[in-house]
C-alpha cells in the first residue's frame, strides 16, 4: 500500500472515531450542527467540481439540490403522511402509493438530480463565463418555480412536512443513524472527488479551466466532458438534498432560493477554488460559524438584536476573502502530510542557518 | 377577450416595459465598459426607493425633492461600490469580480433588512402620480403614462450624452478598448466611475418609479427586477443601449401578454424571463443587436 492510502486510511479512521465520540457526548443540538457540517460537506465538494475544478461558473446549484430533496421526500413518505400534506390536491398516481426505503430512495434522488443536472447541462454549457452562469442561476429558478407550481406532485408553496429520518444505518439499529448516513455519504463523496480528480477525467476538467482552446486542441471534448462535470456535481447535490430533507423534515421550495446556492458558492470560494480539502474545512467552518454567529442577530454584548446582521457579517466575509485573499485558504492545491511537515519544518530550517 | 381589455393590457405591458427598459440600460452600459455584471444593480434599486420613501416620511421632504436626493444618494453609492469592489479587483479572473459582485449585492440587501427593517412598508405615492384616468373604457392610473414619458426623455439625453459630449466619445472609446484608451490619455478610472454614476442614477429613477407601480418596500425587492432587467439586457445584446430598450419592452409586454392570454400559466410569470434569456443566448448568444466578436486564442 503506498503511503497516500495509508494516510487517507487513518484520516478516515479518526472520522469515524470522532464521530463516535461526538454521537457519545454531544447534545441534540450540536449534532444536528454536526449532521449539518456534513450535508454542506457533500455540497461545497460537489458545487467545487464544476465551479473549482472545471472552471464552468454554474449558480444551478439550489435548484439540483431541491430536486433531490423532492425526490427523496416523495419516495420515503409513507402513503397516509402523503394524504395528511396533500390536502388542496391529491398527490399524483403511482406517487401516492411508493413507500420506499431509505437507501435506494437516496441514491434515487441523486440520480433525479443527475438527470435534472444533464437536462441543464446540455443546453447551458454551450454558454462561457457570465453567460453560463446567468442561465444557470436561470435554470435553478425555474427548477423552484415549477416546484411552486405543480401542486398536485410537489404540493407547491406548501411544501412537505413530516420527512422521516432513517431509524437504521445499514443493518443496524443506531441512536443517530441518520449522522453515520450523512457522514459516510461525505466520505464517500470526498473520496470519490479525490479518485476522480487525479483520474484522466479530472486531468481534462483541469486542462478546461486553465485554457479551454488549449484543451481542445490536445483533443479533450469540450462538451461531453463539461457536461460530465455538472451530471456528477449535480448528482450528489441531490444526495445532500435528499440528507438535508431527511435532517430538517420539512422542506418548501423557498428554501432552494438562489440564497442556498449564495452560501455554498461562500464556503467554495473561502475554501479555495480548485481545493477538496479546502472546501471540506471552509464548510465546517462556516457552517459552525454560521450557527455561532446567530447571537449577532439575537443581540450579544451590549448590542441591540439585530435580524440580518448575521448576514451582513458573512457578506462582508466573503466580499473580504475575494478582495484581499482571491485565492481563498488553499488556493487550488490540496492539504498533505508533506506540506504540513514542510511548514512545521521551515522554522526550524530558518533557525539552524541563523546560528 | 373585448378590445378595452386588450387596449388595458397593452398599455400596462408598454409601462412595465418601459420601466425594465430603464433599468436594463444601467445593466448593458457598465457591462459594455467593465465586462461585468453588476449583480449590486438590482439592489440600487431597493436603495433609491427606501430612501425616497424615509425622506418623504420622515424627513417630510416635499416628493420631488425626495426623489432627486434618492437619485443623487444612489449615483454616489454606486460610484463608492465600483470604487471599493469592483476596481481593486480589475486585473483578476472575471470569475472573481463576479463573486465581488454577488457578495455586494448580498450585502446591500442583508444591510437592507438591519437598517430598513424585514417588514414591508407602504410607499406613499404622491398625488399626481396615482390618480385614476378612464380613457376609452380603460382605466389608466397616471403613473402608467408617466413612466414611458421619463423612460423616453432619460434616453435621448443619454444618447446625447454618449454621441456629443466628450465624456460619452470617451466611454464609447473605453468600451471598444480599454488599454489603448488609456494610452490615448484617457482618464479611465473617471470614465468607469461616471459610468457607474449614470447607470447607477437610471436605477434610482427605476426604483423610485418601480415603487410607485408597486407601492411596497421590502429589502428584497431589488432581486427579481434586477435579475429580470439583466435578462432584458442580454436578450437585446448587452452593451448595447437601443437593444437593452427592444429587450425591456419585449420582456415587459410579453409577461403581461402571457398571463393576459394565458391566465392558468399565471404562476409562471416570474420564469418567463428565465425562458426567453435562455432561448435567446442558445439561439443567438449575442442577444438580438449584439455583434458577434471573434474570440482571440
Amino acid at each position: 500500500m503506498s503511503k497516500k492510502v495509508i494516510t487517507s486510511l487513518i484520516l478516515i479512521l479518526i472520522t469515524i472515531t470522532l464521530l463516535i465520540i461526538a454521537q457519545n457526548n454531544l447534545d441534540s443540538f450540536s449534532l444536528r450542527i454536526l449532521n449539518l457540517c456534513g450535508i454542506y460537506v457533500i455540497f461545497a465538494v460537489s458545487m467545487n467540481l464544476i465551479n473549482g475544478f472545471t472552471g464552468q461558473l454554474a449558480l444551478g446549484h439550489a435548484g439540483f439540490i431541491a430536486v433531490g430533496a423532492y425526490s427523496y421526500s416523495l419516495l420515503v413518505m409513507d402513503p397516509q403522511l402523503k394524504e395528511m400534506n396533500f390536502f388542496l390536491k391529491p398527490l399524483i398516481a403511482p406517487l401516492n402509493t411508493v413507500h420506499w426505503p431509505f437507501l435506494p430512495a437516496l441514491i434515487l434522488a441523486g440520480l433525479m438530480a443527475a438527470l435534472a443536472g444533464f437536462l441543464v447541462g446540455a443546453p447551458a454549457l454551450r454558454l462561457r463565463g457570465d453567460y453560463l452562469a446567468i442561465a444557470t442561476l436561470g435554470f435553478g429558478e425555474i427548477i423552484r418555480i415549477i416546484f411552486t407550481n405543480t401542486q398536485s406532485i410537489t404540493n407547491g408553496s406548501l411544501g412537505l412536512k413530516g420527512i422521516p429520518a432513517p431509524d437504521k444505518f445499514l443493518f443496524f439499529s443506531m441512536k443517530n443513524s441518520l449522522m453515520w448516513w450523512v457522514w459516510i455519504a461525505a466520505i464517500i463523496t470526498v473520496i470519490f472527488h479525490f479518485l476522480l480528480i487525479d483520474s484522466s477525467y479530472g486531468r481534462a476538467f483541469k486542462a478546461i479551466r486553465e485554457d479551454e482552446k488549449a484543451a481542445q486542441a490536445m483533443g479533450i471534448a469540450l462538451f461531453k466532458h463539461k457536461v460530465m462535470a455538472m451530471v456528477i456535481s449535480s448528482f450528489f447535490a441531490g444526495i445532500g438534498g435528499a440528507l438535508l430533507a431527511s435532517l430538517i423534515g420539512t422542506i418548501d421550495p423557498l428554501m432552494f432560493r438562489f440564497l442556498l446556492t449564495f452560501n455554498i458558492l461562500l464556503i467554495v470560494v473561502v475554501g479555495g477554488m480548485g481545493s477538496i480539502s479546502g472546501s471540506i474545512i471552509s464548510a465546517i467552518s462556516i457552517t459552525i460559524l454560521m450557527e455561532v454567529l446567530r447571537a449577532l442577530d439575537q443581540g450579544f454584548m451590549g448590542l441591540p438584536a439585530l435580524p440580518g446582521l448575521r448576514m451582513v457579517v458573512f457578506a462582508l466575509l466573503l466580499m473580504s476573502v475575494v478582495l484581499f485573499y482571491p485565492k481563498g485558504l488553499m488556493g487550488n492545491e490540496e492539504l498533505s502530510w508533506n506540506k504540513l511537515m514542510n511548514l512545521l519544518k521551515k522554522p526550524l530550517l530558518l533557525k539552524e542557518v541563523k546560528k | 377577450m373585448t378590445l378595452e381589455l386588450f387596449l388595458q393590457h397593452m398599455v400596462n405591458g408598454i409601462s412595465l416595459g418601459s420601466l425594465y427598459a430603464l433599468i436594463a440600460i444601467g445593466y448593458t452600459m457598465v457591462y459594455g465598459i467593465l465586462r461585468l455584471i453588476n449583480f449590486a444593480h438590482g439592489d440600487l434599486i431597493m436603495i433609491a426607493a427606501y430612501i425616497a420613501f424615509y425622506s418623504v416620511a420622515i424627513f417630510s421632504i416635499p416628493w420631488y425633492l425626495s426623489f432627486i436626493i434618492a437619485v443623487l444618494f444612489t449615483m454616489a453609492l454606486g460610484i463608492m461600490i465600483e470604487r471599493s469592489a469592483y476596481k481593486p479587483l480589475r486585473s483578476s479572473p472575471r470569475i472573481t469580480v463576479l463573486i465581488s459582485a454577488i457578495g455586494v449585492s448580498f450585502l446591500l440587501q442583508n444591510l437592507g433588512i438591519v437598517i430598513f427593517g424585514g417588514r414591508p412598508k407602504p410607499f406613499q405615492v404622491p398625488e399626481l402620480f396615482s390618480k385614476v384616468y378612464e380613457i376609452a373604457g380603460v382605466n389608466i392610473v397616471s403613473i402608467t403614462f408617466f413612466i414611458p414619458i421619463i423612460t423616453i426623455v432619460l434616453l435621448l439625453g443619454l444618447i446625447y450624452l454618449i454621441n456629443k459630449t466628450k465624456v460619452g466619445m470617451a466611454m464609447r472609446a473605453v468600451a471598444k478598448d480599454y488599454d489603448t484608451s488609456s494610452l490615448m490619455g484617457i482618464d479611465v478610472n473617471k470614465i468607469i466611475s461616471t459610468t457607474f454614476g449614470v447607470g447607477s442614477g437610471l436605477a434610482a429613477v427605476g426604483g423610485v418609479m418601480w415603487s410607485m407601480k408597486f407601492p411596497q418596500l421590502i429589502p428584497f425587492m431589488g432581486v427579481i427586477p434586477g435579475l429580470k432587467c439583466f435578462i432584458a439586457a442580454v436578450v437585446g445584446g448587452i452593451g448595447n443601449i437601443t437593444g437593452a430598450v427592444i429587450g425591456g419592452f419585449l420582456l415587459g409586454l410579453g409577461e403581461i401578454l402571457l398571463v393576459a392570454f394565458l391566465p392558468e400559466l399565471s404562476g409562471y410569470r416570474d420564469a418567463f424571463a428565465f425562458i426567453l434569456l435562455i432561448l435567446i443566448l442558445l439561439l443567438k448568444p449575442t442577444g438580438i443587436m449584439g455583434e458577434k466578436i471573434a474570440e482571440k486564442v
